[in-house]
């Protein structure tokens, strides 16, 4: 196992936490590949997302190793260092800042200097400038830059979101449940902004939502109590017998 | 990089704000040292002490606002950062009595002689040099706010349990500075104050100096905090009051951006309470107590948290009331002060200020969208003029 790190973008092997007595991940291993894109499922409570604080250093997992870029140790650095280090975390309730304006939300969210002074000082340019525009299109918010987030209606939040971590210039992208809520139309669009931006990073999607996952076409994972139950394309997985069992039959 | 900063601080509000305390700076005095009197626009050299202290604690208020209004952070502890800046000015006016205290000691102020104290405490030494008060006067708060929010922030001590140890704070330095072995003048503070810079501190022209310096340091302040919240930084400010998880995985590290401003915060507060301190012509104990904070969030709530005019606004007119009141009706004061709050709370949630700024807001997307009902009426109407 321990050749695979070196070319792989993500490497989690054996990582085990539990809360209280309860075992939220145990022994969870899988390896996301630079430029891939990787669905998620699992029941609730399988540990979906608490595998993405435990990349994202929210959580310390009890065991396990926990790899990015082949030798960097996530387990060891917090939330803003693996941030800054490119992987970005959208959360399954839209979280963008609401009393700012689109553009603003934005701004922040691009991949600039973090500090205290860097930003005191900070003066926009016509680089950023053109950045934020090129990103506004992608998420489709154009006409609604100079709006409050809080406007927004709960799709456009998260295409918001979703473009604020454009905006962070990631390598690895971490999408929790990003159609929940959406009606049909926002769905399908969705599936298709997430694929245009796969194609410059890896994005990894925790979704329940099948006909999305259909949509996406990609290799799937699904999680059940803490671990790895079945990986492969998702007809594949779909006839997993426990799968059936574990997930889709309930 | 400084002059884009400051010019990124001035809009209209802060520019009319700006000038009307320097207009303030100068009118004030001027009516008070150019009028005789008995002319009607006369300001009584009381008065001009009474509004000076006014706009230290409007200063204050504008500092718990940066903290609380823009980052989230309930502060109920400010008073204390305002009570040390105080307390290193009135050490500072301490030594400048020398040997004209009632025991005539060239070097031990009043209180240290009457305890028996043979040498001056290490930690009074330098307070004969206003250049060096004035330095502690920012330095000790600042150092305090640092090291207590470093702590804070650090473990992510958030809401009601910041309220609740920020109180904790002043309430340990109220027991503090209450002995009398701390060296500050236990119980009965310090007082009794004789010159400032050389000169008399009772005089008028020195109220009227005063005065003007604390107007100028509001506005001074009042710039710097413009230019802080309309910089990129004070927008992660806002945002970590609004999601701070979404910017702790934007990449921030959210406890440097809450101690910076936390720390100028304090800094603020402690010129604040320099400036307090000559015009009253006490400092004590009294001045950390934990309602002395808990007044100083109502001034801002009333005036409009979150914007920085209403804070300063909030202050004069919560202490103009005050002023007023206890003189007339002294036993209601703390009834108008409960109802006051009462009724901002359930009826202007946002503050006088915010509340003003909402209507604005609201008539201006009125008028936009008048404006483009108009337009399109027009559009439609065309072909039919052509015809």
């Amino acid at each position: 196992m321990n050749e695979k790190k070196p070319t792989s973008l993500l490497y989690l092997d054996g990582v085990s936490v539990s809360f209280d007595g309860f075992k939220a991940l145990n022994s969870l291993s899988f390896v996301i590949e630079p430029g891939e894109l990787r669905a998620i499922i699992g029941p609730n409570g399988a540990g979906k997302t608490t595998m993405m604080d435990i990349i994202t250093g929210k959580t310390r997992p009890d065991t396990g190793e926990v790899f990015f870029k082949g030798d960097i140790d996530l387990t060891k650095r917090d939330e803003a260092e693996i941030a800054q280090l490119g992987i970005g975390r959208k959360f399954q309730k839209p979280t963008v800042f609401e009393s700012h304006t689109v553009w603003d939300n934005l701004e922040l969210a691009l991949n600039r200097k973090r500090g205290v002074f860097a930003t005191l000082f900070y003066r926009m340019t016509p680089e950023d400038n053109a950045r934020i525009e090129e990103i506004l299109s992608t998420v489709r918010l154009s006409n609604r830059r100079n709006d409050l987030a809080a406007s927004l209606s709960h799709g456009q939040k998260q295409w918001l979101e979703i473009g604020m971590l454009l905006a962070q210039e990631p390598e690895l992208l971490l999408v929790d449940e990003p159609v929940a809520g959406m009606t049909d139309a926002e769905t399908a669009e969705t599936a298709i902004l997430l694929k245009e931006i796969a194609r410059t990073r890896s994005v990894v999607v925790v979704e329940h939502d099948m006909g999305f996952i259909r949509d996406l076409g990609v290799k799937v994972t699904c999680l059940a109590e803490g671990s790895v139950l079945a990986e492969g394309s998702i007809d594949f997985v779909s006839a997993d017998q426990k799968v059936i069992e574990n997930y889709l039959g309930r | 990089m400084i002059t884009s900063f400051l010019l990124k601080s001035f809009d209209r509000t802060i520019v009319i704000a700006v000038a009307v305390i320097l207009g303030l700076a100068l009118i004030v005095p001027a009516l008070n040292l150019l009028t005789a009197p008995d002319h009607p626009l006369h300001v009584p050299t009381y008065l001009v002490s009474l509004f000076g202290k006014y706009l230290t604690y409007a200063l204050l208020a504008l500092a718990l606002d940066l903290v609380w209004g823009f980052c989230g952070i309930l502060s109920l502890g400010h008073a204390a950062f305002f009570a040390l800046g105080g307390y290193a000015m009135g050490m500072y006016l301490m030594r400048q009595i020398g040997a004209r205290g009632s025991y005539g000691n060239p070097l031990l102020p009043d209180f240290m002689v009457f305890l028996n104290w043979k040498e001056l405490p290490w930690f009074w030494y330098g307070f004969d040099m206003f250049w060096f008060a004035a330095l502690m006067v920012v330095l000790v708060p600042g150092m305090l706010a640092f090291v207590f929010g470093w702590f804070a922030f650090r473990s992510r001590v958030n809401g009601v349990y910041l309220s609740i140890i920020t109180q904790a704070m002043t309430f340990a330095l109220l027991l503090a500075f209450f002995r009398n072995d701390m060296g500050f003048g236990g119980n009965n503070g310090l007082t009794d104050f004789k010159d400032i810079l050389g000169f008399n501190i009772q005089a008028q022209g020195t109220r009227a100096a005063l005065f003007a310096a604390s107007a100028v340091a509001l506005a001074l302040s009042l710039i710097l905090t413009s230019g802080m919240v309309r910089s990129k930084y004070g927008k992660i400010l806002v945002g970590v009051r609004d999601a701070e998880s979404r910017t702790r995985f934007l990449g921030y590290r959210v406890e440097h951006f809450k101690l910076f401003a936390f720390t100028i915060s304090a800094m603020m507060a402690g010129v604040a309470g320099a400036l307090y301190v000559p015009q009253v012509g006490i400092i004590n104990p009294g001045e950390f107590d934990p309602a002395n904070s808990i007044e100083v969030v109502i001034w801002t709530a009333v005036g409009g948290r979150g914007t920085l005019i209403g804070p300063i606004i909030g202050a004069v007119l919560v202490n103009g009331g005050k002023s007023v009141f206890t003189a007339a009706f002294p036993e209601f004061w703390l009834f108008a002060l409960g109802g006051l709050f009462v009724l901002v709370t359930l009826f202007l949630p946002k503050g006088i200020v915010g509340t003003l700024q909402g209507w604005r807001a609201r008539r201006k997307e009125y008028r936009k969208a008048a404006a483009d009902e108009a337009a399109r009426g027009q559009t439609a109407a065309e072909p039919v003029a052509a015809e």
